[in-house]
């Protein structure tokens, strides 16, 4: 038992065995170090993955070895997330402190630049802050009104009641539409001519109505729109939270005469508002990446261009590839700022109670 | 009826579900179909001749509803639309060639059930390894996998385009589900541990002491008892990926194309406007998969929208 043991402590670093992992990342280092500077980078790009995967196989012999089963189970699952997402982000991280173009073969390093230049150059700053507050005034309309239409859907199904299951379902499908499909479908909806909208308040006022033709009809445009597809998601949260509510504080409640108004901040709210927090964070982080219902609807006309459409327009069709990744960069800032905010609000308010 | 979404989920007479009547199904059918009626407007004009689909006041019902609509709303269903969706005459007067959505079609369900399934293996496996064998640091792993999920997935795309042309990737099949794996996987882990967390240590504990294998316990114990959270992990994976739009377009090539990048350019070019009916039909096809999932799944997506925070 104990030669076993003995074997299995951490090997020396110059131990040629299966499972000294410190070797492998040695072996590793050099090995990436020599091939990125050495090889073209398609070539590179796979030696370094092998690389990694010979750590990988380290870690993974290591970890059998000693019965670390919950590092095994958990690995592919970090693999996948490390290439695909944290890579990712750091390489963009990187990225936005060079000037880079992904049509050019130039790279140059310029510190922080890019977020000087996006944040205080005449031209770019004017439009990253346009989009910014543009995306600020869309976040507040579209979680608003999803927060409430959700919430009064939710209050609705929240009996049991003949045919539920297929009335539920009705108010689901939005979400489950294409967002090219719906959005194109909006437009037509909205359209000065053919449109129903157009229709309808045409032959009341009698005079040519253009919803998307000021600020004020796009904005309401899109918020609608959005806000149609993504209610039923608030309303999913906050039904599992109006459900879980035990019945026998109602009952009480009734006993002791108490008004409805109260019976819902005393009783129903304290049980549906980690709920409501979840979806408020939830909503507010897809508000802030909201970009393709303004690319169908106005195409970031009337001034309603938002942070992420700017993004794909600066990095995908621009091809400024490093400038694109300093303001993903922001808005990734932004979002955790946006995150921490929620969690520390919500904690502090059960503490309080 | 008695006892469907609520009762199978564990809500059961002790939750505030109270009964209802008719009159509540009648209220409650008639806000539903108001909000219903955006996405009946698009089935409806899937059916509607090429013609109709422009005409001021736009025709709105298939029938007359026993005179109840009056005739120049209605219009004559048809058939020709659901076939014009694969093959149709790209010129004026050309013949019908063959547009490839048969192939788009099969490239959504595959790339959508391929991804939803992986990371529902990955990511259950890795739920399991964090409810039963916490690692140092456990919580701060679990912490970094939900900010994936949190952080825009804009900010990602920059770097994955580059990784995926360097690599070789882009275009292909193995990037855009790996890509979308990794979009399912931090949801996916946080159900699942908190549906094997909530499971009764007991039998778990008896099925050790009598010898049996860590392997063992995981797929004759434990795996069976989270039937049900796997079909709410999958519903909700499934709607989210299914419709994804932004990373398949700018990662997918000719082969690969999803359905709802084709749709864009299926109305968007050829520069005679939109093809409404065209585009109709398309989505009417695209929604059927992914209704009747989430219809036969639906006893489930109320748990699982909430990332399992409701307990029983």
């Amino acid at each position: 038992m104990t030669a076993v043991s003995s074997t299995l402590l951490t090997p020396r670093l110059t131990a040629v065995v299966a499972h000294n992992w410190k070797l492998a990342i040695a072996v590793a280092v050099v090995v990436s170090a020599i091939s990125m500077a050495g090889l073209p980078a398609a070539v590179s790009f796979w030696v370094v993955g092998a690389a990694a995967a010979l750590v990988a196989a380290a870690f993974t012999v290591n970890a059998y070895r000693r019965h670390y089963f919950g590092a095994l189970l958990v690995a592919p699952a970090i693999a996948v997330l490390f290439v695909m997402n944290i890579f990712p982000l750091l390489w963009s991280l990187g990225l936005s402190f060079f000037a880079y173009q992904a049509n050019q073969q130039t790279i140059r390093f310029v510190g922080l630049g890019n977020y000087v230049r996006i944040l205080t150059n005449d031209l770019a700053a004017h439009a990253t802050w346009g989009a910014l507050i543009n995306t600020a005034m869309f976040v507040v309309f579209t979680v608003s009104a999803q927060m409430i239409v959700g919430f009064l859907l939710a209050i609705l199904f929240a009996k049991q009641f003949p045919l539920r299951k297929y009335l539920l379902i009705l108010v689901l499908t939005p979400m489950m539409l294409s967002v090219v499909a719906s959005g194109v479908f909006f437009t037509y909806y909205y359209d000065p001519t053919f449109g129903i909208l157009s229709y309808v308040i045409n032959s009341i006022s009698g005079n040519q109505f253009i919803l998307m033709s000021n600020k004020v009809g796009a904005v309401a445009g899109i918020v609608f729109a959005d806000a149609w597809m993504w209610s039923p998601f608030v309303m999913l949260l906050v039904l599992a939270g109006l459900v879980s509510v035990p019945k026998y504080l109602y009952e009480a409640a009734a006993i002791d005469r108490i008004s409805s108004w109260r019976q819902f901040w005393m009783i129903t709210f304290p049980y549906i508002r980690g709920l409501l927090m979840l979806a408020l964070l939830f909503r507010t982080i897809e508000a802030f990446k909201l970009a393709d219902l303004v690319i169908l609807l106005t195409k970031g006309g009337n001034d309603t261009l938002t942070i992420s459409y700017h993004l794909i327009r600066i990095a995908n069709e621009q091809n400024k590839t490093s400038e694109g990744a300093a303001i993903s960069y922001l808005m990734l800032f932004m979002v955790i700022v946006l995150t921490n905010l929620y969690l520390y609000l919500a904690n502090r308010r059960t503490k309080g109670a | 009826m008695a006892e469907s979404i609520l009762g199978k989920l564990g809500f059961g007479r002790a939750s505030g579900v109270d009964k209802a009547g008719w009159g509540r199904t009648l209220g409650v059918a008639i806000v539903a179909f108001i909000y219903f009626l955006p996405v009946l407007f698009i089935i409806f004009t899937a059916f509607k001749p090429q013609g109709d689909a422009l005409l001021v006041p736009p025709t709105l019902s298939p029938t007359s509803l026993f005179g109840l609509i009056p005739d120049h709303f209605v219009f004559k269903p048809t058939l020709e639309n659901f076939g014009s969706v694969f093959s149709r005459s790209m010129t004026p007067d050309g013949a019908p060639e063959a547009t490839g959505f048969d192939r788009y079609f099969f490239n959504s369900i595959f790339i959508a059930s391929a991804s939803v399934l992986l990371a529902l293996v990955i990511g259950t496996l890795a739920a399991f390894g964090f409810s039963r064998y916490p690692l140092k640091g456990n919580d701060t792993y679990l912490f970094i996998i939900l900010t994936t999920r949190m952080l825009p997935a804009i900010v990602v795309i920059i770097p994955v385009i580059l990784m995926f042309r360097v690599v070789g990737l882009s275009g292909s099949y193995l990037g855009i589900i790996m890509l979308y794996t990794a979009f399912n996987l931090a949801f996916t882990i946080w159900m699942m541990k908190s549906f094997f967390d909530e499971l009764s240590p007991d039998v778990e504990d008896a099925a050790r002491i009598d010898g049996s294998s860590g392997m063992r316990v995981f797929f004759k114990i434990c795996l069976p008892q989270v039937i049900a959270g796997l079909a709410a992990t999958f519903v909700f994976g499934l709607i989210l990926t299914w419709n994804e739009f932004l990373f398949a377009l700018l990662l997918s090539g000719p082969d690969t194309r999803t359905v709802p990048v084709a749709m864009n350019q299926a109305v968007s070019s050829g520069g005679r406007g939109t093809d409404w009916t065209l585009l109709a039909a398309i989505e009417t096809l695209f929604l059927v998969p992914v209704f009747l999932v989430t219809f036969f799944l639906q006893n489930h997506l109320l748990r699982g929208v909430t990332f399992g925070t409701v307990k029983r």
